[in-house]
């Protein structure tokens, strides 16, 4: 039965340790701990909240620089494409002004030739002139040498124009 | 060969196993040997099972030494005697450790001694009591006046008359026999630091530095977590904080959660300090009533102090048809009955599951020395199966230690929350319950709508 009985010393001496533990504990143990517990774990939580914000921050970054290159990329394939028709347009252009730089050219030269061959033959005629007139000098000097002939040609110059 | 054998781990952890049995067995072979040496010894002094049970369940003046039965440490007593004087004395002075050679071997017991203290020219006498009614506890004695003897022959004469007598001396309620002669006794209130007592003390200080431990820790490393030991003792913590007091008390946490925490590493230091067989263990603190019975009776204490008005209108006016409380208060008994009986679980559940684990494996190791008398083998075989089982029931009392002051604690944290409750809240709670009801409703009235509509859609097509 003694079992059962609570004995009036220890129970006194347990109220006694168990109060004292209690408010030492409550005092100057617990809080501190259950603070630096609660602190810690709203520092993790914290922790984790940054890096998912981070994460979706860099996650949205990344999608953002596709973006970017994607859109880099399309403007550089349709500058490129600008740039090669351009580059067709100035080679046309180029041909085509250097075929009416050639056409002109050779107008300018046609013309020089015209000129060069109507001056060499205004010149030849010329010449061709001065040469028949002393061929034909020549030939009256050595033909009209005798004065019959002389008179011969004035009486036929003088039947012709009577003749008219 | 002796190489790969040395270099082969399980043949290594074998031969240490084989090595600890040898040892085992060797350590068991003398006291065989002496058992069966005096035969006649062994009769003389039948084991008194129930005796060595109780002394070890109970509390004690003194504290045994190990490997010891002729020492014991000494602890004080202080008691106040019938004349309302206080006395402190050693432990020491109360017992004597008494040699006697019997069979011819030495053998040391420890007998009860008066201790007499002259103080103001009277003379006190104080006795641990053995045949009395207050059996190992320290009694004030004196001689039997002519008054006292015709008393004692009465009650004699009345103990005869019941029947059960056997030789020896009498239990008389009121004396003491004690060396030939019965004494007046007189039970002084005794505030003595016994054995559970200083255990008492010890647990506390191991609570203290466990948790002084941590915040010494915490002021020198900030937030950082603690390793090892420490982050165990955290994490207990932890667990108690918030799976156990925070689940269950809510918003009241802060107030009571210094006292649920207290009581759980106070009750898990004195389970585990009682489990330990030698010096600053082997008090069996928590298996007894009176360390249980404080506990509970904090937590009633603060179950109804701090209970609110309306815990207390639920347990006088509770919320039940009217016949159940009105003219008979049936609820009312039951409600008041049960304020009680809280507590009382509270503290008969620890009290009988500490002591069941101790009585155990003290009856598996007591065991051995009852069959010891049945010869070596049987006693052998004893030994190992109980050496076993006692292991197993150790081990098992860790996890009982562990169990016991998780539920005294959740059991707490429980009843404080319930007596916690606010009129508002409970109200509160059953409209939200209404309007949830109500808009499930209201959908499923939706959705039965939406689909007789697409079934005449349906047969409109056709």
């Amino acid at each position: 039965m003694e079992l059962f009985t609570p004995d009036f010393g220890l129970v006194f001496w347990m109220f006694v340790a168990f109060i004292l533990l209690f408010i030492v504990l409550a005092v100057w143990g617990w809080p501190v701990i259950v603070k630096m517990m609660d602190a810690r774990a709203s520092k993790i939580d914290q922790g984790v909240e940054d890096a998912r914000k981070a994460k979706e921050q860099l996650d949205n970054a990344r999608a953002e620089a596709q973006k970017f290159v994607k859109e880099a990329q399309a403007r550089q394939a349709e500058l490129m494409r600008e740039a090669n028709k351009m580059k067709s347009d100035i080679i046309e252009e180029a041909r085509k002004e250097a075929a009416k730089a050639a056409q002109k050219e050779m107008d300018a030269a046609k013309v020089a030739i015209d000129q060069a061959r109507k001056q060499a033959e205004l010149q030849f005629r010329n010449e061709v002139g001065s040469f028949s007139i002393e061929i034909a000098e020549k030939m009256l000097r050595t033909q009209m040498k005798s004065d019959k002939a002389q008179t011969e040609l004035v009486n036929k110059l003088l039947d012709e124009i009577e003749k008219n | 060969m002796s190489n790969i054998e040395l270099n082969n781990p399980a043949l290594r952890a074998a031969r240490r196993v084989t090595a600890l049995l040898a040892l085992m067995l060797a350590l068991l072979c003398p006291a065989m040997a002496a058992a069966e040496e005096n035969p006649a010894q062994k009769e003389e002094e039948s084991l008194d099972v129930k005796e060595i049970m109780f002394e070890h369940l109970l509390d004690g003046y003194g504290w045994e030494v190990p490997f010891s039965h002729s020492h014991r440490m000494p602890l004080p007593v202080i008691v106040r005697a019938e004349d309302h004087s206080w006395h402190c004395f050693s432990s020491a002075g109360l017992t004597a450790a008494v040699s006697d050679t019997v069979g011819g071997e030495m053998h040391s017991e420890i007998e009860p001694v008066v201790k007499t203290i002259e103080r103001d020219g009277k003379t006190y006498r104080f006795l641990i009591a053995k045949v009395s009614t207050h059996k190992d506890k320290v009694v004030q004695i004196f001689p039997l006046s002519a008054a006292d003897e015709k008393d004692l022959a009465a009650k004699l004469a009345d103990v005869k008359k019941t029947g059960d007598v056997d030789s020896g001396a009498q239990v008389v309620d009121g004396y003491v026999y004690y060396d030939g002669a019965y004494y007046r006794e007189y039970r002084p209130l005794d505030i003595s630091i016994t054995k559970n007592v200083a255990a008492l003390f010890i647990a506390v200080l191991i609570v203290m530095l466990l948790v002084f431990g941590l915040v010494r820790y915490y002021k020198k490393n900030g937030m950082r977590a603690p390793r090892g030991g420490m982050g165990f003792f955290e994490m207990l913590v932890g667990f108690v904080y918030y799976d156990t007091i925070k689940a269950s008390l809510g918003e009241n946490t802060r107030k009571f959660a210094p006292y649920l925490l207290t009581v759980f590493f106070f009750i898990l230091v004195m389970n585990l300090v009682g489990l330990i067989v030698i010096f600053p263990g082997g008090a069996n603190l928590t298996g007894n009533i009176a360390v249980t019975l404080v506990l509970a009776l904090c937590t009633f204490i603060i179950t109804n102090v701090f209970g609110t008005k309306h815990y207390w209108k639920e347990i006088f006016w509770p919320d039940v048809p009217l016949f159940l409380k009105f003219p008979l208060p049936i609820m009312q008994v039951i409600e008041v009955f049960g304020i009680f009986t809280k507590p009382a679980a509270l503290c008969v559940r620890l009290f009988a599951n500490m002591m069941g684990g101790h009585m155990i494996v003290i009856t598996l190791t007591l065991l051995i020395f009852i069959v010891g008398a049945f010869g070596a083998a049987v006693a052998g075989m004893t030994t190992v199966i109980s050496v076993l089982f006692s292991v197993f029931m150790l081990l098992l009392d860790v996890l009982v230690s562990f169990i016991q002051a998780y539920v005294f604690t959740l059991l707490s944290s429980l009843f404080i929350s319930m007596a916690q409750v606010h009129e508002e809240e409970h109200a509160e709670h059953k409209d939200k319950g209404d309007a949830r009801l109500e808009k499930e409703d209201e959908r499923k009235l939706a959705d039965e709508k939406a689909h007789f509509a697409r079934e005449a859609a349906q047969v409109d097509l056709k």
